[in-house]
């Protein structure tokens, strides 16, 4: 179930909440405490932009328990635009293959379900970016 | 600081044990160390796992494999590291024994697989992840490894066929080694026609789990020869890590943590990647035995597939690897896994290697790499002269 540990989570699963470093510039998701690259503790609440690219991907067939319903389903490393790499599911990706360097965008979509009298997680997935009308 | 041996060794088959329980398993090769070392009792036992609490509910291992050994009342304790949990241990066991608070130190591995179903199999794996950025969205521990090798496919413009000889050499090598697995031969084609299980990584990619234990003894090298005729020293043991998701890494294709690792071990043992004659790599993967050889310093970035392809990790190459079988055919009972590699390497140093041994082996590495390279552990050992 895990119902606070997926509360905790939600301005990184609906908001992609990070940190910059204010002293090396350092973008970092998800959040912490003391800077990757400096060790600073200097650090600021960023939300990214849900825009990326696709920096490599896979597709999985045999899924862990809880993600059958999607198999077979995309998963990528995201290349946020001037921000730090996600892993995140890509999704609405009808016929097409997913490629490195794919624009995408960010969209809130359901995780997983946990069986029928359990939670609905909801995050972050990308889907291929769309074209302004 | 003293320096410190290798006084017996034990093992299990690696199998699908329906019959035997984790502590069977335990018990079995850690009395089979015992008895090789001819010892009766020790001053501890570090006990390496990654799923006992997954899988089968029972966690404090230290305490319930020292009971049912015959071990009451000794010290201890469990260690883990993900799928370099084996490995871990012995850097304990190692660093307990050197510095001379310890004498003789059991170090025993177990992992019960077996005891359930795929997909939760597949959701233990991924524990070693990062749970609310990687598991959570999906990604099995077999997918960190595909994108991986997707990228590094990309970047050094290589096919997925150039890993072909990773698998078929452990293959080839499992089937003279009677605890292996999958003591069977593949093709080249059965390889490149194997079923994808998270593109670009297929079955004959990816190394079989199982049910397994193995143990090691440990003692001060001035007292070795007490116990044995053919104690094997350790002469490097070390540990590194990188972040623990892949995609906080600074470079994904350089496993960072394998590089750091090695460079200590190289230091701390006064030696090369030119001086070692055996290296048990932690070839989960046949990616990740590709980029583990580039990041120890025996192959150029991108080039590490090379010496797959030219025969070199082969029994009578310059570089011999999965010298009875490796993870992809001995198996991969995660958190012992690292306790198999050095019983292995230990047997090729003792001469005990059989039809696998490799000729003139002074000097073996092996490597044990917990999660998707966050935890690497390399162990450098020497025949006794």
């Amino acid at each position: 179930m895990d119902l606070p540990r997926h509360w905790r989570l939600k301005s990184q699963r609906y908001h992609l909440t990070g940190v910059v470093c204010q002293d090396c510039g350092a973008k970092l998701f998800p959040p912490r405490q003391v800077c990757a690259d400096c060790s600073s503790e200097n650090l600021q609440s960023q939300d990214f932009r849900g825009t990326g690219q696709v920096y490599s991907y896979s597709i999985i067939r045999q899924a862990p328990l809880g993600f059958n319903e999607f198999e077979p389903y995309a998963v990528a490393l995201v290349e946020l635009d001037n921000g730090p790499i996600v892993t995140a599911q890509l999704t609405d990706m009808g016929s097409r293959k997913p490629y490195i360097g794919m624009p995408v965008e960010m969209v809130v979509r359901k995780l997983r379900e946990y069986g029928t009298e359990g939670l609905i997680v909801y995050g972050y997935k990308f889907r291929p970016r769309l074209r302004r009308a | 600081m003293r320096d410190v041996s290798i006084i017996g060794l034990g093992q299990v088959p690696v199998a699908e044990h329906w019959d035997k329980s984790l502590r069977d398993l335990a018990v079995q090769a850690t009395r089979n160390a015992m008895k090789d070392a001819g010892i009766q009792a020790a001053d501890a036992i570090y006990v390496t796992n990654m799923l006992s609490g997954e899988y089968g509910g029972q966690e404090h291992l230290g305490a319930l494999i020292a009971d049912f050994a015959g071990l009451r009342g000794i010290e201890a304790l469990k260690v883990e590291a993900a799928c370099g949990s084996g490995g871990a241990g012995l850097v304990l066991g190692y660093l307990a024994v050197a510095s001379g608070l310890r004498d003789i130190v059991i170090v025993t591995g177990v992992e019960k697989m077996t005891d359930t179903v795929r997909a939760k199999t597949t959701t233990g794996l991924a524990t070693a992840a990062d749970a609310d950025y990687e598991s959570d969205h999906g990604v099995s521990f077999v997918a960190l490894n595909a994108l991986v090798l997707q990228r590094y496919m990309y970047e050094f413009k290589v096919g997925r066929e150039r890993l072909a000889n990773f698998a078929i050499n452990g293959h080839r090598n499992a089937v003279n080694n009677p605890n292996a697995l999958l003591r069977f031969p593949i093709t080249r084609e059965a390889y490149l026609e194997s079923p994808m299980v998270a593109e670009p990584l297929t079955l004959l990619d990816c190394c079989p789990t199982g049910d397994g234990s193995a143990s090691v003894v440990l003692a001060p090298r001035e007292r070795a020869r007490e116990f044995t005729q053919k104690p094997v020293h350790i002469r490097a043991s070390t540990v590194a890590t990188d972040a623990i998701a892949l995609h906080d890494r600074k470079r994904l294709l350089q496993l960072a943590a394998a590089q750091m690792s090695a460079q200590k071990a190289y230091k701390q043992a006064g030696l090369g990647p030119q001086d070692i004659d055996i290296f048990e790599v932690h070839d989960a993967f046949t990616s990740m035995a590709c980029v583990s050889l580039e990041a120890c310093g025996f192959a150029e970035p991108g080039c590490g597939w090379t010496l797959a392809e030219e025969g070199h990790i082969a029994l009578d190459g310059k570089l011999p690897i999965q010298t009875m079988g490796g993870l992809k055919a001995r198996g991969h009972p995660v958190g012992t896994t690292g306790l198999y590699q050095i019983v292995e390497l230990a047997q090729q140093l003792r001469g005990e290697a059989g039809k696998n041994q490799v000729k003139d082996a002074r000097i073996g590495m092996a490597q044990s790499v917990g999660g998707s390279g966050a935890t690497i552990v390399t162990h450098i050992l020497e025949a006794d002269s």
